[in-house]
């Protein structure tokens, strides 16, 4: 490492507190909105349903669009996540992955 | 300190959060040297990398970012990109309002700094189960920012000596440890009916449209085929002010 490694860019510090900035807005705005309200009937509920989406539609692409290899290893994932601790069925699913991917590809 | 936040019972929470977070502090550090190493091809320091990391901390928003990176940094299509990706935050943020209301203020902007997919998704398990408390909250958080900033910023410093991380299925591994956490959601056919409405409109948009829309609008549909299933009666679906 030289003293290159800690130059600071003036327009590249514009950009990380730009960024630093919005995101800490976009953690701060659903709480902020939500925070003083009771909430029931349908608007609890769908709060209630938001972090299985939100969850779901994250990983939608890896698991649905991506190929045959990452669907079938999710649904392994899935399957060992009802039986084994969390950290066994990660392992077997990226192992699982490693393989079908070995095999269909 | 409140009452039944006392040192022993917060130890057991922290070793608790602690155990739960390790999943994703492991699988997190391919990923981090690789971040580092691109932003260093695009000639960001490994101090410049190290405060993005600190004061952003956001995986894919960082990515991303780096992928777009031009020398001079284009500021406003950086920061307006970080926002677009970091939508999400909104819908994570109000689902965990409710389980963090019982915190302070300052605690709550603190947890709510450190709050990424993993650390969300981690609290809503244990708060289905558990009353959340802020040592369990900060403790992950914590460990993840430290872990964030030291391996993004090693990276940087290394260059590009790392690998495809894809080799090792090591990007399988973020998709596996939310699969685990959505089965440890599950709370019935309800739960199964949001998931799915979720994924089939993701999917959709994710092969139509370019860019992150995929995730807000999965989570969108998830929400609204929530609250179309819930069980009648309550109909009058109403929102009051509380305190």
């Amino acid at each position: 490492m030289n003293l290159e490694a800690f130059n600071l860019d003036p327009q590249t510090l514009l950009a990380i507190a730009g960024m630093a900035l919005v995101t800490y807005a976009t953690r701060l705005g659903g709480w902020f909105a939500i925070r003083r309200m009771v909430l029931t009937g349908r608007t609890r509920a769908a709060l209630d349903a938001v972090p299985g989406a939100v969850l779901a539609a994250v990983i939608t692409p890896a698991v649905l669009t991506t190929g045959p290899a990452e669907t079938i290893a999710a649904a392994i994932t899935v399957v060992a996540a009802l039986k084994l601790p969390q950290l066994v069925a990660v392992a077997l699913g990226v192992a699982s992955v490693v393989a079908l991917r070995a095999i269909l590809y | 300190m409140r009452p039944d936040d006392m040192s022993s019972d917060r130890f057991t929470e922290a070793r608790a959060s602690a155990v739960a977070v390790l999943p994703a502090m492991i699988a997190v550090i391919p990923f981090s040297l690789l971040l580092g190493a691109l932003a260093a091809q695009k000639g960001i320091t490994p101090l410049e990398m190290m405060l993005m990391s600190a004061t952003v901390f956001a995986g894919s928003a960082q990515f991303v970012a780096v992928d777009i990176w031009r020398e001079p940094a284009p500021w406003l299509l950086l920061t307006v990109t970080a926002l677009l990706i970091n939508m999400r935050h909104l819908l994570m943020g109000a689902s965990l309002a409710s389980k963090i209301g019982h915190f302070g203020t300052g605690t709550s902007l603190l947890a709510l700094f450190t709050m990424v997919d993993e650390t969300w998704a981690l609290a809503e398990q244990r708060a289905a189960r558990a009353r959340l408390t802020p040592t369990y909250v900060l403790t992950m958080g914590g460990i993840l920012w430290i872990n964030w900033v030291g391996w993004t910023g090693l990276g940087a410093a290394l260059g590009s000596l790392m690998g495809d991380p894809a080799v090792y299925g090591a990007d399988f591994a973020f998709p596996a440890i939310f699969l685990t956490l959505l089965v440890g959601l599950w709370q019935g056919p309800r739960t199964g009916i949001a998931i799915a409405a979720s994924a089939v409109v993701a999917a959709i948009v994710h092969l139509t449209v370019d860019g992150p829309w995929f995730i807000a609008a999965g989570g969108i549909a998830g929400a609204l085929a929530g609250a179309l299933s819930a069980p009648s009666g309550d109909e009058a679906a109403e929102t009051g002010i509380g305190e």
